[in-house]
């Protein structure tokens, strides 16, 4: 249980529909698709794969030089979610240079692009004499983290999760638990990632990217759908800004939402496919860190790739703790499967769906796999009130998360 | 190539890589109060330098003595002229 209240009074998001939360629960509400075709995969021998979702509506010169020659695309989604969010919150130099003001956030890996830039370069003559200065602020594990403090001129603690698919679910938990025991006040906290080739290879090779809708990429991926066939790859940043309540009421700012509960957990059973029994065992975890009871909770935020075996282990999972009762959907039919970046951009949309008072479906779910049947999937815009939300993220290595999100009362 | 080319390389060279406007580019520009350059932007001038010129300087002492774009202009000329009369 959190000692302290913690709550949510700021959001931004780099997503595939562009800039900031209005965008991007734009494209969610009108049921767009953020998959395109990249033409750039297709050259590349071995990959079957030739989809992804990009982050769209980005101006890196945003940022001044001094700060973007260490950033590379990541840590620039990661910067600009960031000003949005302190923006929104009304957070100001004074706050963020508190030292009570910290940040918690993680990527997949440092940048592939910068590596990949750097090592073909070196392998040409085995030469460090091109090396350029910020190479090392680029590939860091820590570089989005670092990144965005030196930016924004934040002066407390800096932590940078990395735990793939997990990593910001981990973020936020790890930032709320700070914040709780009383160690910052203000958390900037989620993740970032930018899209490489690499990234869709991982799972090309192990079978699990999408490959069949490559001249229909608005039709994939399809989570719990008969017809899905894998992941597709996304980018961008999601990041919440977590405030201990005192500190929000104190500051008369607006809450947008609480965190109520967080687990994490391990299942050393496969380091590569998820497992049924551990995943329902860290959303157990995560209710009794919030104190609740399954009948309690409004929505589930699945973590759903439309993977095969993810979908279905998820829904086993969800069935055994929920029944058909609770309402589910997946946000990666719309958002492709932004890595570190996806559990903040959904955890956004979330918040959204509390305050508006709306479930979003899952795109592309047509026909409803048999064996992701005995929950209640959401397949169309659904009105009604929601209080309790909790959202699932699973990472490869093993890694689940389970964040409980509630209506602030 | 003339001493005009070499400094009009310099400048285009040191504008594109640390996004200064050329056109505010003097001999009398400072590199650090006027470019707003650091310690690490030093080390990618020397490299941009290099790649542009094809010599090496990293370990030339003159390097560390530059404040200006004129002192650097100095430099590289009297590097290019050391090396095609070698």
């Amino acid at each position: 249980m959190l000692l302290r209240r913690v709550v949510i009074t700021g959001m931004g998001v780099i997503s595939p529909f562009g800039r900031g939360v209005e965008s991007l629960m734009a494209g969610l509400l009108e049921g767009r698709s953020g998959v395109v075709e990249v033409p750039a995969l297709a050259e590349i021998t071995g990959m079957r794969t030739r989809v992804a979702a990009l982050a769209t509506g980005v101006d890196p010169k945003e940022i001044p030089r001094k700060h973007r020659r260490s950033m590379s695309n990541m840590s620039v989604y990661a910067t600009l979610a960031c000003q949005e969010a302190a923006g929104q919150a009304g957070l100001g130099e004074a706050e963020l240079g508190s030292g009570r003001l910290g940040v918690s956030i993680g990527s997949t890996t440092g940048s592939p692009q910068t590596m990949q830039e750097f090592f073909r370069d070196f392998n040409s003559d085995n030469s460090l004499e091109r090396m350029k200065s910020t190479l090392f602020f680029h590939i860091m594990n820590h570089s989005c983290a670092s990144n965005v403090a030196q930016a924004l001129g934040i002066t407390g603690r800096i932590l940078a999760p990395a735990a793939a698919c997990s990593t910001s679910c981990q973020a936020v938990g790890y930032a709320a638990e700070m914040i709780a025991a009383g160690r910052q006040d203000f958390m900037l906290c989620g993740g970032a990632d930018e899209f490489h080739p690499l990234t869709s290879g991982t799972f090309d090779i192990i079978n699990a990217a999408s490959t069949a809708f490559n001249d229909a990429p608005s039709r994939t991926p399809r989570p719990f759908d008969r017809e899905r066939d894998g992941i597709v790859c996304g980018e961008g940043s999601g990041i919440l800004l977590l405030e201990s309540l005192d500190s929000a009421l104190e500051r008369g700012a607006a809450i947008l939402a609480e965190i109520t509960g967080f687990a994490t957990n391990s299942d050393p059973g496969s380091i590569a496919n998820p497992n049924a029994s551990a995943i329902a065992r860290c959303m157990r975890l995560a209710l009794a860190d919030a104190c609740l009871e399954p009948s309690r909770v409004d929505y589930l935020n699945a973590h759903a790739t439309a993977t095969e075996q993810g979908d279905i282990a998820e829904c086993q999972a969800i069935s055994q703790l929920f029944g058909s009762t609770v309402p589910v959907s997946s946000l990666k039919g719309h958002l492709g499967h932004a890595m570190a970046a996806s559990g903040t951009l959904e955890l956004a949309a979330c918040v959204e769906m509390i305050r508006q008072g709306l479930l979003i479906p899952t795109l592309n779910l047509e026909h409803v796999d048999p064996l992701c049947a005995g929950v209640a999937h959401v397949q169309g815009i659904t009105r009604r009130p929601v209080d309790t939300v909790l959202k699932n993220n699973f990472a490869l290595g093993g890694v689940n998360s389970s964040i409980i999100l509630r209506r602030y009362k | 190539m003339t001493d005009q080319q070499i400094v009009e390389k310099i400048n285009s060279s040191l504008a594109e890589e640390f996004e200064y406007d050329l056109g505010e580019m003097s001999p009398e520009t400072t590199l650090f109060e006027d470019m707003g350059l650091d310690s690490l932007d030093v080390v990618d001038l020397v490299i941009v330098l290099e790649t542009a010129f094809g010599m090496k300087i990293r370990e030339e002492e003159a390097i560390r003595k530059i404040r200006t774009l004129g002192d650097i202009h100095t430099f590289v000329i009297a590097k290019k002229r050391q090396t095609e009369n070698a």
